[in-house]
């Protein structure tokens, strides 16, 4: 659940769960906020990026080590890693696959389709009356349309969502993408 | 561009789990059975071609300032001239178009609420278009990655 809305200039950068953290004298709060900004665009590629990041923001390469550790362990990072553009790598055929699900199943049915391999993101977000009856929301990447047409044909069977409104949103264009900007 | 051997393993055997260690480049060199410099500069090369877009934290939605999915329905003769002042907002991310009616699909991120309030605003004031914006109310997927297939396809 999204919860209350957090707010990176009162709080801390990262917050160990869903609840606002109320303490705007938390002693890493000032030092959070600017290794989020120096680490959201990537590691720089040199032999120590850590000590390199340090350097930028005021920390000890030690002290960001220690941070990136706990942001994954409290899941505020979810993969410290190599970030893939994969429609240059040839995958190019993308939908957007949303379904509208009773409220009573949409928790069960979310985690089913999130086990998928290729499902990248499974999310639920409100209906927006006639607009936008849909409120379950994946994601299929592949290299073809028919592909990804055959997946969510098979998704759509094996979580039983035949009789369910349903929507696919193939991508056309994609006129920007990149990491997010938090300012 | 045609990819190494050392380049899809890169791309593909490094999503998750990157060392955090002093010298994380010199471990995956390690692995790879070969050194850390090489290990950069296929790294920049990948960077530079953008088939790497970093080597970093992949954030989770609404744990760090607030965020949205914004759609808008777009007359087709206004999408492209739309489509780019959208995407030069500082507060998008990513900017798609889709096949559907809500034509035109993009990520808002900032800060906090107000601003984010503030930005969908905006985009209502400069388009005379309602905006669509639907955001997350519960994730049920960890972004482990995305496998790569190198075994066929025009790679």
């Amino acid at each position: 659940m999204s919860g209350m809305p957090l707010r990176a200039v009162d709080f801390p950068a990262v917050f160990p769960g869903p609840a606002p953290v109320h303490c705007g004298t938390h002693p890493d709060a000032a030092s959070d906020l600017r290794l989020l900004a120096a680490v959201q665009h990537g590691l720089p590629l040199v032999p120590r990026p850590y000590a390199e990041l340090g350097r930028q923001v005021g920390l000890s390469e030690a002290e960001v080590i220690e941070r990136l550790e706990r942001w994954l362990a409290t899941g505020i990072v979810k993969r410290l890693g190599v970030v893939v553009r994969h429609r240059k790598l040839g995958y190019r055929a993308n939908a957007m696959v949303v379904f509208d699900v009773p409220d009573a199943l949409v928790g069960a049915v979310g985690a089913r389709l999130a086990a998928f391999a290729c499902v990248t993101l499974c999310y639920r977000r409100p209906r927006r009356g006639e607009a936008w009856p849909y409120n379950l929301f994946c994601m299929i990447h592949g290299r073809d349309r028919a592909t990804v047409e055959a997946q969510v044909e098979a998704l759509t069977l094996a979580c039983g969502l035949e009789a369910m409104p349903r929507a696919v949103l193939f991508s056309r264009r994609c006129f920007k993408q990149r990491g997010a900007v938090y300012r | 561009m045609s990819l190494t051997p050392l380049q899809k393993r890169l791309l593909n055997d490094f999503q998750r789990g990157f060392p955090l260690s002093p010298r994380p480049f010199q471990a995956l060199a390690e692995t790879l059975g070969v050194d850390e410099a090489e290990v950069l500069e296929n790294l920049r090369v990948l960077s530079d071609s953008q088939m790497v877009s970093r080597v970093g934290p992949v954030f989770a939605p609404q744990r760090v300032g607030a965020s949205t999915l914004a759609a808008l329905a777009v007359p087709a003769e206004r999408l492209e001239a739309v489509a780019a002042w959208i995407s030069d907002l500082p507060e998008v991310n990513h900017n798609y178009e889709r096949e559907h009616r809500y034509n035109l699909w993009f990520v808002l991120t900032a800060a906090d609420p107000e601003r984010l309030d503030a930005a969908l605003a905006r985009i209502e004031r400069h388009t005379g278009l309602a905006v669509l914006s639907l955001p997350l109310l519960e994730d049920f997927h960890i972004d482990l990655g995305f496998p790569l297939d190198f075994g066929s396809g025009p790679t």
